[in-house]
C-alpha cells in the first residue's frame, strides 16, 4: 500500500531535499527534517517545501509534534517576509497549539510586519535572531513606497540609530545604490517599477508565437 | 462483497426501508434483472475490444438509466451475482464494485463497513493499474470519476470518522480494528505512486519538446497500449492538489499541479468535471496565497466557459455537481474582487452574472466594518472546499466531535487576513480622488496620527504587492502610489489595450465567413 522505506543505509545517501520530492508522504522522514529544520537555523538557510513537508506530518500524527521545532519553523517563515510564508505554515497547526504563548508572540510579531509597523516589531523582537532578515524586509518594503524616504522613517523600520544607522545606509550607498540628500540626510531609493510608475513595463502586447502559429493556415 | 450490511441510523440507509417491509424495494443483492445482465454483458465486451465510445456511453447513459429505474434507492446487484456473466474476470469485477459503491455514496448512505469495503476495492483496482498488467482503453470520464470519487469518499471518511459523539461500540471496535481503511498515508501515496509509476510528469515535458504524443491524443493510446496507467496518473496530480487544498497545504498543492499546463487546453479539460475542479482548487489555492490577480483570472475564464456551454450538460449526471461548483465560483470572485479590485479582469458576461448574485454583498464587503466580516465568512463558509482533519480520533472518553476544526482553523486564518486590510479600502477611496496629497493632509481626513498612517500606506503596498511563485514580486493593485518625503502621489495602472488578440480573433472569424461563403453554390 504505501511505500516501504529503505534501509537506514541507503537512506542516508539521500538528501532532505530529495526525500521531500520522493518520498513525502513517509512518516519515518519525520526525524531527518526535524534535524533539517535546526540545521536551516545553525546554517543560516532555509527550505520552504522541507518545513512544509514536516508540519503536514505532524498534522498526520500529532502525538508527534514537536513545538520547539514547529516555533524554529515559523521563526524562519517571518524571516522569509515579503513571501507568505508563515500564514502557509499557519495553514497547518492547530487552533489549540497556536493558543499557547510561544505562537501566539509570533503571531503578534507577524502581525506587525504584515501592517508595516516596525518600530512596534523591533520594540517586542528578540532583535538578534531577526535582524538581517527583518531589516531586508524593511527596506524591500520602503522601496516599494518611496522614492525618497525621511532618515526618521528609515531609522524606525530598521531599528537603527546614529552611527550603527550611518554605517548602514553607506553600506546601501555603495551595494544597493542609495544615495543621500545633503540638505535634510533623506534617502533617494533606487528607481524600480513601484515607487517609479513610468518604468514599468508595458506588459499589454506579448502575443506568444504558439497564437500566431495558430493563423498561418490561413494566411498562407 | 459481503451480503449483511451493518446498520447505521440515517433514514435513506435501504437496510430500514428492508426491515419496514411495506416498501417494494426489498433488496436482494443475488437478484440479476434482465436489464442488468445484459448490461454487464454488454460492457465485458466492450472493454475486452476496447470499444471507448460505447464503454462512455454504457457509463454515462445506460448506467444512469438503469439506476434511475430499478436501483432508486438501492444498491446494484452484488458483484457476486454478476460476475458469472463475465467470466468471473477479475479485473471487470474490481471496476463492477468500483461503479457498486459510487452508486451507492451517491445515492445511499455507506455504512462503517462499505467504506472500508470500498477502499479495498480502490487498492485492488489501484494496485492492479500499478503493476502494468491492464490492457484495456477507458473512457476519461471514467477514469477521472474513479480519481474524483476516491478523494472524495476519504474526504467523506474524514467527516464520518471526526463525529466520534454518536458512535456505536461496533463501529469504534470496527475503526480501531481497521485504522488502514482510508488513512491519510495510504491515499497520498496511492496518488502519487500512479503520478510515478505512469511518468506522466516526463510525458508532460518531453510533450513539449514534440517527442511524445499524449495531449493530442486526449491521452488515448492508438498504438494498442493502454491509456489507463498514464491517464490515472495525469488526474491523480489533481487529486493531490485536491488533497492539500483539504489539508490546508496550498503552496504543495499548487506545486503537484505544475505540471499542467492551465493557460492551455489539456486532457484537464477533456473532461468538464475535471477541468472545473482543476480551476476551482487552483484558484481557490491563489486566493488563500494572497495571490487575487490569479485567481480572479481563472475564475473568469471558468466562469465564463461554464456560462457558454452548461446546456450540453444538463443531460449529463454532473450537472448538479458544475452548477453547485459554478455558484461557489462566483462567491470566491467576489471575495478576491472585495480584497483585491480590478476592473478589467472581468468579462462582461461574468460581471452582469456577478454583480446580480453579489453586488450589494461586494458593496458592503469593501466597506471593511463588522458587517462586511459577516459577508466574508459567508461567502468563504459557502464554498470552501471541506477540510478535513487527516488523524487518526482519540478514542479516550469523552468522545467528541470535531469534524468542524480544520475548517475552523483556515476560516480564521482568511477573517485574520481581511482584518489586517480593513484599513485599505478607506485608503484606497482618498487614493482614487487626489492626484497628490500629503502626508501631512491625509492623516487629517482619515483621522490617524502621522506614523500611523505611514503604517497604513506600507500595508497597503505589501498587501497589493504578492510574491509570485518564483520570488517575484507582483502589483495587484488597480491604484497604486508612492511616497516622495511627505506627498504621496497617486499612480493609476492603466491597463495596455491589447490588439494583438483582437487581431487574431477576427482574422479567424473573417477566414470562417470566406469559406462559408465559398460553400454557397449559386443556383
Amino acid at each position: 500500500m504505501g511505500k516501504e522505506m529503505e534501509s537506514p543505509k541507503e537512506q542516508s545517501s539521500y538528501t532532505v531535499e530529495q526525500l521531500v520530492a520522493v518520498n513525502p508522504f513517509n512518516p519515518e522522514i519525520l526525524p531527518d527534517l526535524e534535524n533539517y529544520v535546526n540545521e536551516q537555523v545553525t546554517s543560516q538557510t532555509y527550505s520552504l517545501d522541507a518545513n512544509l513537508c514536516l508540519l503536514r506530518l505532524y498534522q498526520f500524527e500529532p502525538e508527534r509534534m514537536n513545538t520547539h521545532v514547529v516555533a524554529r519553523i515559523l521563526i524562519k517563515a517571518l524571516m522569509a517576509m515579503p513571501a507568505p510564508d508563515f500564514s502557509l505554515c499557519l495553514f497547518l497547526i492547530p487552533e489549540r497549539v497556536q493558543m499557547e504563548e510561544q505562537f501566539k508572540s509570533l503571531i503578534v510579531l507577524s502581525h506587525y510586519l504584515e501592517t508595516g509597523r516596525f518600530q512596534q516589531f523591533w520594540d517586542e523582537a528578540a532583535k538578534n535572531r531577526f535582524e538581517q532578515a527583518i531589516q531586508a524586509y524593511a527596506t524591500h518594503l520602503l522601496s516599494l513606497s518611496y522614492q525618497k524616504v525621511p532618515r526618521s522613517v528609515l531609522s524606525e523600520a530598521v531599528n537603527m540609530d546614529g552611527a550603527s544607522l550611518d554605517k548602514f545606509i553607506e553600506h546601501q550607498v555603495t551595494n544597493s545604490g542609495w544615495i543621500v540628500e545633503k540638505e535634510d540626510g533623506s534617502i533617494v531609493l533606487p528607481q524600480n517599477e513601484f515607487n517609479h510608475p513610468e518604468l514599468k513595463k508595458n506588459t499589454g502586447e506579448n502575443v506568444p508565437l504558439e497564437h500566431i502559429a495558430r493563423i498561418f493556415p490561413i494566411l498562407g | 462483497m459481503t451480503t449483511t450490511y451493518d446498520f447505521e441510523d440515517t433514514p435513506s440507509n435501504y437496510d430500514d426501508v428492508q426491515r419496514q417491509g411495506g416498501q417494494d424495494a426489498v433488496y436482494d443483492p443475488n437478484f440479476v434483472p434482465d436489464s442488468v445482465k445484459s448490461f454487464v454483458v454488454h460492457m465485458y465486451r466492450h472493454i475486452r475490444e476496447k470499444n471507448v465510445y460505447e464503454i462512455h456511453q454504457m457509463c454515462e447513459t445506460s448506467f444512469q438509466t438503469l439506476s434511475e429505474r430499478l436501483f432508486k434507492d438501492t444498491p446494484w446487484p452484488s458483484v457476486e451475482a454478476i460476475a458469472p456473466y463475465v467470466d468471473n474476470d477479475h479485473v471487470f469485477c474490481l471496476l463492477y464494485r468500483e461503479m457498486w459503491f459510487r452508486h451507492l455514496y451517491a445515492r445511499l448512505s455507506p455504512t462503517l463497513k462499505q467504506r472500508i469495503d470500498s477502499y479495498d476495492n480502490y487498492c485492488s483496482l489501484f494496485q492492479v493499474v500499478l503493476h502494468g498488467v491492464v490492457n484495456m482503453q477507458l473512457p476519461n470520464q471514467w477514469l477521472w470519476d474513479m480519481v474524483d470519487e476516491f478523494v472524495y469518499q476519504f474526504q467523506s471518511f474524514c467527516q464520518y470518522r471526526a463525529k466520534m459523539k454518536n458512535k456505536t461500540e461496533q463501529e469504534i471496535a470496527l475503526l480501531k480494528q481497521n485504522d488502514k481503511a482510508w488513512n491519510v498515508y495510504g491515499v497520498l501515496n496511492f496518488l502519487q505512486a500512479l503520478v510515478e509509476k505512469s511518468t506522466i510528469i516526463q510525458i508532460l515535458e518531453q510533450e513539449k519538446e514534440g517527442l511524445e504524443q499524449f495531449t493530442a491524443t486526449d491521452g488515448y493510446d492508438y498504438s494498442g497500449g493502454s491509456n489507463v496507467l498514464k491517464v490515472l496518473g495525469y488526474f491523480s496530480m489533481v487529486g493531490l492538489l485536491r488533497v492539500h487544498c483539504l489539508l490546508g497545504d496550498y503552496h504543495t498543492g499548487l506545486k503537484w499541479l505544475q505540471p499542467i499546463d492551465i493557460t492551455q487546453q489539456g486532457v484537464y479539460t477533456s473532461v468538464i468535471g475535471c477541468h472545473i475542479a482543476t480551476i476551482y482548487h487552483y484558484g481557490f489555492a491563489n486566493l488563500m496565497l494572497r495571490r487575487y490577480v490569479d485567481a480572479v483570472r481563472e475564475f473568469n475564464k471558468i466562469l465564463l466557459y461554464i456560462y457558454k456551454t452548461k446546456q450540453y450538460h444538463q443531460k449529463s449526471p454532473q450537472y448538479e455537481q458544475l452548477l453547485k461548483k459554478n455558484e461557489q465560483m462566483y462567491a470566491l470572485l467576489a471575495v478576491c474582487l472585495s480584497l483585491c479590485p480590478q476592473t478589467k479582469l472581468v468579462d462582461e458576461s461574468v460581471n452582469s452574472q456577478l454583480r446580480e448574485k453579489y453586488g450589494e454583498k461586494m458593496m458592503r464587503m469593501q466597506r471593511c466594518d463588522d458587517e462586511a466580516f459577516g459577508i466574508y465568512d459567508e461567502l468563504f463558509s459557502y464554498a470552501c472546499p471541506k477540510f478535513i482533519t487527516p488523524s487518526a480520533p482519540s478514542f479516550e472518553e469523552p468522545l467528541v466531535n470535531y469534524n468542524q476544526d480544520a475548517y475552523r482553523l483556515q476560516l480564521k486564518m482568511f477573517l485574520y487576513e481581511v482584518k489586517q486590510q480593513q484599513l485599505l479600502s478607506g485608503v484606497r477611496t482618498f487614493l482614487k480622488v487626489y492626484s497628490a496629497i500629503s502626508i501631512d493632509k491625509l492623516s487629517n481626513y482619515m483621522e490617524v496620527d502621522e506614523p500611523t498612517l505611514r503604517t497604513i500606506l506600507l500595508t497597503y503596498k505589501h498587501k497589493t504587492h504578492s510574491v509570485g511563485s518564483d520570488g517575484k514580486v507582483i502589483s495587484n493593485a488597480d491604484i497604486d502610489f508612492y511616497i516622495n518625503n511627505d506627498m504621496i502621489y497617486v499612480v493609476e495602472s492603466k491597463p495596455a489595450k491589447r490588439y494583438g488578440d483582437f487581431f487574431l480573433r477576427q482574422i479567424a472569424k473573417l477566414e470562417g465567413v470566406i469559406n462559408d461563403m465559398d460553400r454557397i453554390k449559386l443556383e
